[in-house]
């Protein structure tokens, strides 16, 4: 076993016997774009909403009686864009944290409606306390305050938005729990975020 | 043979009676012919004002004065109740539900809305702006005391 390693160890310290430096710089480029992409296009597919719903058909559903799958104007949210951020590295971090659930997922332990309706209020507020942390950034991705414009509101949504949501005292997910998934059993939990 | 006579009169007079209310024009309200599917109404706006409307009798439930699109109401959440219920209504200024909301049907006070109020909508419901299809006659009852 050393043998075999020191041998593959001296291969790869060594220079290169057959191959010209521009074929090995071209070589390395292209194999990067190629690995790299590659990386990428799998991580992407895992946030379409087919990804997704090859297993939470039920959760799919749901979505589809609410404001972000059908509106007016047929801008809608697919599953990632609420359960995963945007941006790079927390999209990366989130994706490892995702790789407990793939366990999961082979273990079998949510593998029926009636142990997901179980364990919903726990992965619900799991959810919830990952948008309390953030600030509820992935509805501001959409959702950004500073442009909201109060006037085009109804009342008593710009009596909140303008007193507790302007003033950093609660955050989207605080009033707007279970706006793309019906809830789980609430009594004990806290609807109007006021604690 | 006289039997059957007697039922071909009463069949053309169920016909011809039948042919009269066509004629009569009893399906106005339909706005077209029986044998004809018609467009489907456009769906009504539901208010959503804020407005506390005036409520025809004393008894009358209040109408919701807002739009309540998903808002679910089932064994695990009763949506209304996280603005409406007594414990949030000074940070939400939202209307609470009345005291007979808590009692039960003995009049007992409970902790919380009694089971037989809960489903909000039975007695709650929006207001749209549709176009009545029939005149209201409905009189107040101050005016109707007036009237006398």
């Amino acid at each position: 076993m050393k043998a075999l390693l020191l041998k593959y160890w001296r291969v790869i310290s060594g220079p290169s016997k057959h191959y010209s430096l521009g074929f090995l710089t071209m070589g390395g480029f292209v194999m990067g774009v190629i690995f790299w992409g590659g990386f990428n296009t799998a991580m992407e597919f895992t946030n379409t909403e087919v990804f997704c719903t090859s297993c939470h058909e039920n959760l799919y559903a749901e979505l589809q009686d609410t404001v972000h799958f059908t509106n007016r104007s047929g801008v809608r949210a697919i599953c990632s864009s609420c359960h995963v951020p945007h941006d790079w590295t927390d999209k990366i971090a989130r994706k490892m944290q995702a790789s407990k659930e793939v366990f999961a997922w082979m273990t079998g332990s949510i593998s029926t409606p009636e142990k997901f309706e179980a364990r919903r209020l726990t992965l619900a507020e799991r959810e919830w306390h990952r948008l309390k942390a953030n600030d509820s950034l992935e509805c501001r991705n959409c959702h950004q305050f500073d442009y909201m414009d109060f006037t085009a509101q109804s009342q008593r949504a710009v009596n909140m938005h303008s007193t507790a949501l302007a003033g950093g005292d609660k955050t989207c997910i605080d009033c707007h729990k279970g706006i793309a998934h019906r809830l789980p059993d609430m009594s004990g939990v806290d609807m109007a975020g006021l604690d | 043979m006289n039997a059957f006579k007697t039922l071909a009169l009463v069949a053309a007079a169920a016909f011809a009676g039948a042919t009269a209310i066509a004629s009569d024009n009893f399906a106005t309200l339909r706005d077209g012919a029986i044998a004809q599917e018609k467009d489907a109404p456009r769906f009504a706006k539901v208010e959503n004002n804020d407005i506390k409307r005036k409520r025809a009798y004393p008894m009358q439930p209040p109408t919701i004065p807002h739009k309540i699109d998903g808002y679910q109401v089932d064994l695990n959440v009763n949506r209304c109740m996280a603005c409406h219920s007594r414990r949030v209504t000074e940070a939400t200024q939202a209307p609470m539900v009345s005291v007979t909301h808590y009692m039960d049907r003995d009049g007992n006070f409970l902790a919380d809305v009694s089971p037989r109020r809960y489903f909000c909508q039975q007695c709650h419901v929006t207001q749209t702006d549709a176009r009545p299809v029939l005149a209201n006659e409905f009189v107040d009852i101050d005016e109707l005391l007036q009237g006398r």
